[in-house]
């Protein structure tokens, strides 16, 4: 086990023992088949990795025998990954509107609360600011809070605390105070909401220095990033999709954390590399049907990772395929695809072969009218477009 | 009681002159009156005898001239351009943390905004350490990061040090859940000032510690300024103890650290049993707001030295020690002048200190997580470097 990172019912029954977090023991998902030498308490650890993070399952040998995993709905995922972790460490506590007899808008936390009690599985008052504000302060003696917005948008309401406490405690107290807390909630356009409630907040986060942004886009990312942030010292920002929720997928019955930090490769390729997160993955991925069948062979990363962004494999990527195409559902400006499209020209400008495409949503407050929600954000024919037009 | 003042006083006294004044003083209570009765809303007052002692009574004015010589040297080193930013002054506000301090544990929390120099000191903080971060020097009690607004000391249970007004008052309340979630019978002491009263995050923290009886008491500390506006040309009300409506409330002279104390231990005893209070100190800082404010155009120079003859904290508690016969005058002028050298030398120390190591700068951004290395947003530190 020690020199391999996956897995293993070994390591998942040492993780599960011990709710100090020592990095060795943890079994952690990396979804490159590299070798990556990883500094892991100062010892170099090279770590021979599965490949695919959909094909890490396969791999497994405990599961491989019957059919493996259970299956299950995103929001049933997210549940397990918070039940597991309240399980083993007492210290991890929610907060949020109507998590707990309520069992969550989108029933996160459906039966927490009676499992754990109402000051485990806190229902706030809607007070955004102030209970993101105490989740802050409790995590300052050493609580591990979940806070739930109940649409990412509320949020903004609590962006002081998120940015001055949540984000900059550790470094400006000189270390001495650590803020593990995890703010999730759903996010996103879809459903027609309007325009309050369909905020994508990944762009008004990023430049906040302190905080990790990861966006879960598949039942078996969510159940793991929700785990990993639980576990990360770091305050994480976790983002849900509003329409992803009811997605199916069978997922291990093993014990499994995803990294934090690490894009996930959904789909090899030569042609090109298209990044995309979250909800725009699925339109990636019926744009790469029509792509294959025209004869083209794109190369789809789910970034997962949002803030710091992961650069390693999206370089090897690159490198391989010398044209990228970013497809995201962030505002064009100031947006996630606006900050990877600057990195990836200052670190990888020699391995492109032409300008990177950047597909993002209008700069517009998302409307009500259906057909208008739509063209809001970017469409797989689009995608497809723009990959003919990269790969000329 | 008197043996756990002196070993936690201790490293603010000098180890000669008035350590032996100190440990050989009394502690025999005695009993006095404080200045005013308290004011109360929803709740019976206290008493206005409060016990203390000799030892006690030099203890509080030795912390207080230490304070007040911190603060008026702080102001001497601004002005000599060594302090930078900004700097917010407590001296006249000393006998709230004094007072606050003796009828609490260091178990207990306490948050605060800005003006937090004295109550770094009071939560066990050295001198060296607060001037060295004043200073921006790396052995700053955040490492020359955090600055004046910054102080904290995590094993002395203050947790600082906010800039923004009112944003430590949601902390607070969370560091009340807290010990209600681990039931350890402590409690905590938010404070913010009369300005910050008006804000929305201090009702929705009240609403929230009432709701769930968090062991949670408010302290506004009342200096009748926010900033350049006086509380009545900014509070419809400026009742602030008055403001919790169902949560009581109670009004104390702040410039008299006895008061304080009796009130403190008050609140300690009701947040302990009945959830949040509020304590209002009607205190008064000598400073303007921060060192960019002369403190002149919005009141006068007679309100400022009125309230300095007659109600100066560490005046008081002089005329105490000197009334009840507990050290001569002669003792006293020592002490200061013992004060002032300890400050003196602090300050030489603290200038010798260098500047923090320029890798510093990305240190202590994130806790390392899980031994995968970031690349990219943090690119500064780490630019990826392809095989």
């Amino acid at each position: 086990m020690a020199a391999s990172f996956g897995v293993s019912s070994a390591a998942a029954a040492n993780a599960v023992k011990s709710p100090a977090l020592s990095p060795p023991s943890l079994p952690v998902i990396r979804s490159e088949a590299r070798p990556i030498s990883c500094r892991v308490n100062k010892s170099r650890k090279a770590g021979k990795i599965t490949t695919k993070a959909v094909a890490a399952q396969a791999e497994n040998p405990a599961s491989a025998a019957s059919k493996p995993g259970h299956e299950v709905l995103l929001f049933e995922a997210l549940r397990e990954g918070l039940e597991e972790e309240m399980e083993r460490d007492p210290r991890v506590c929610i907060f949020g509107e109507d998590v707990g007899h309520y069992g969550g808008s989108y029933k996160v936390s459906k039966g927490l609360a009676d499992k754990y009690g109402d000051l485990r599985v806190l229902d706030t008052p809607i007070a955004e600011n102030s209970f993101t504000g105490m989740a802050v302060g409790a995590a300052m003696t050493g609580l591990r809070p979940v806070v739930e917005g109940m649409n990412m948008g509320f949020l903004l309401l609590a962006f002081n605390q998120i940015s001055d406490n949540c984000g900059m405690l550790h470094y400006t107290s000189g270390g001495q105070f650590t803020i593990p807390t995890v703010i999730r909630g759903p996010g996103g356009v879809g459903r027609q909401l309007g325009a309050e409630h369909s905020q994508r907040l990944e762009s008004y986060f990023q430049s906040i220095p302190g905080i990790q942004m990861v966006a879960c886009s598949t039942p078996y990312n969510a159940k793991g990033l929700m785990k990993a942030a639980i576990r990360s010292e770091n305050p994480v920002v976790l983002f849900e999709h509003v329409l992803l929720y009811n997605l199916k997928e069978r997922i291990p019955d093993e014990e499994y954390v995803v990294s934090l930090e690490e894009a996930e490769m959904v789909r090899p390729g030569e042609h090109v590399t298209i990044l995309t997160y979250s909800r725009m993955r699925y339109h990636v991925m019926q744009a790469a049907k029509t792509l294959v069948n025209k004869g083209y062979d794109p190369e789809v990363i789910d970034i997962r990772s949002l803030k710091p962004f992961d650069l390693y494999t999206i370089g090897n990527s690159i490198k391989k395929t010398h044209k990228v195409l970013i497809v995201e559902e962030c505002m064009r400006t100031g947006g996630i695809g606006a900050s990877l499209t600057a990195a990836i020209n200052e670190n990888f400008n020699d391995y492109l072969d032409a300008p990177i495409v950047c597909l993002s949503s209008q700069d517009v407050p998302t409307p009500y009218a259906g057909t208008l929600e739509e063209w809001t954000v970017v469409q797989p024919g689009q995608i497809v477009t723009a990959v003919e037009q990269l790969c000329r | 009681m008197a043996m756990a003042l002196t070993r936690r006083n201790l490293h603010l006294l000098c180890p000669i002159f008035s350590a032996r004044l100190l440990t050989t003083a009394s502690t025999s209570p005695i009993t006095i009156e404080t200045s005013l009765p308290f004011t109360a809303h929803n709740i019976d007052p206290p008493s206005r005898s409060v016990q203390t002692s000799p030892q006690e009574l030099l203890s509080f004015f030795r912390d207080m001239a230490l304070m007040r010589r911190m603060e008026i040297a702080a102001d001497s080193l601004y002005k000599a351009k060594l302090i930078r930013g900004f700097c917010h002054l407590y001296d006249g506000q000393e006998a709230v943390a004094i007072g606050m301090e003796a009828a609490i544990t260091r178990k207990d929390c306490i948050i605060t905004a800005y003006r937090d120099h004295c109550l770094f000191l009071g939560r066990g903080g050295t001198l060296l350490e607060a001037f060295a971060e004043l200073m921006g020097r790396k052995d700053g009690c955040s490492k020359g990061k955090g600055g004046s607004m910054h102080f904290y000391k995590k094993d002395g249970g203050f947790y600082g040090g906010h800039g923004i007004v009112g944003a430590q008052i949601p902390l607070g309340c969370g560091l009340a859940f807290a010990q209600k979630y681990s039931k350890d019978d402590n409690v905590s002491f938010m404070m913010y000032g009369d300005g910050a009263a008006n804000q929305g995050q201090l009702f929705e923290a009240l609403n929230m510690a009432a709701l769930w009886d968090l062991p949670a008491i408010l302290v506004c500390e009342n200096n009748h300024y926010g900033m350049g506006t006086a509380e009545w040309r900014a509070a419809k009300s400026p009742a602030y103890f008055k403001r919790g409506d169902y949560v009581p409330g109670l009004k104390v002279d702040g410039m008299d650290a006895l008061a304080v104390k009796q009130a403190c231990k008050f609140a300690k005893e009701h947040a302990l049993k009945n959830g949040p209070i509020i304590l209002e100190m009607d205190t008064y800082r000598y400073h303007g707001h921060s060192m960019s404010d002369p403190g002149s155009t919005y009141r006068t120079r007679d309100e400022i030295s009125g309230i300095r003859q007659e109600r100066d904290p560490v005046e008081r508690v002089r005329k105490l020690i000197l009334a009840h016969d507990i050290a001569t005058e002669k003792e006293m002028k020592d002490n200061e002048k013992e004060v002032r050298k300890e400050v003196d030398e602090a300050i030489a120390k603290a200038k010798e200190i260098p500047s923090p190591d320029p890798s510093e700068l990305f240190t202590n951004v994130y806790v390392k997580g899980l031994g995968v290395e970031a690349f990219g947003a943090d690119r500064k530190e780490l630019r990826a470097v392809l095989p």
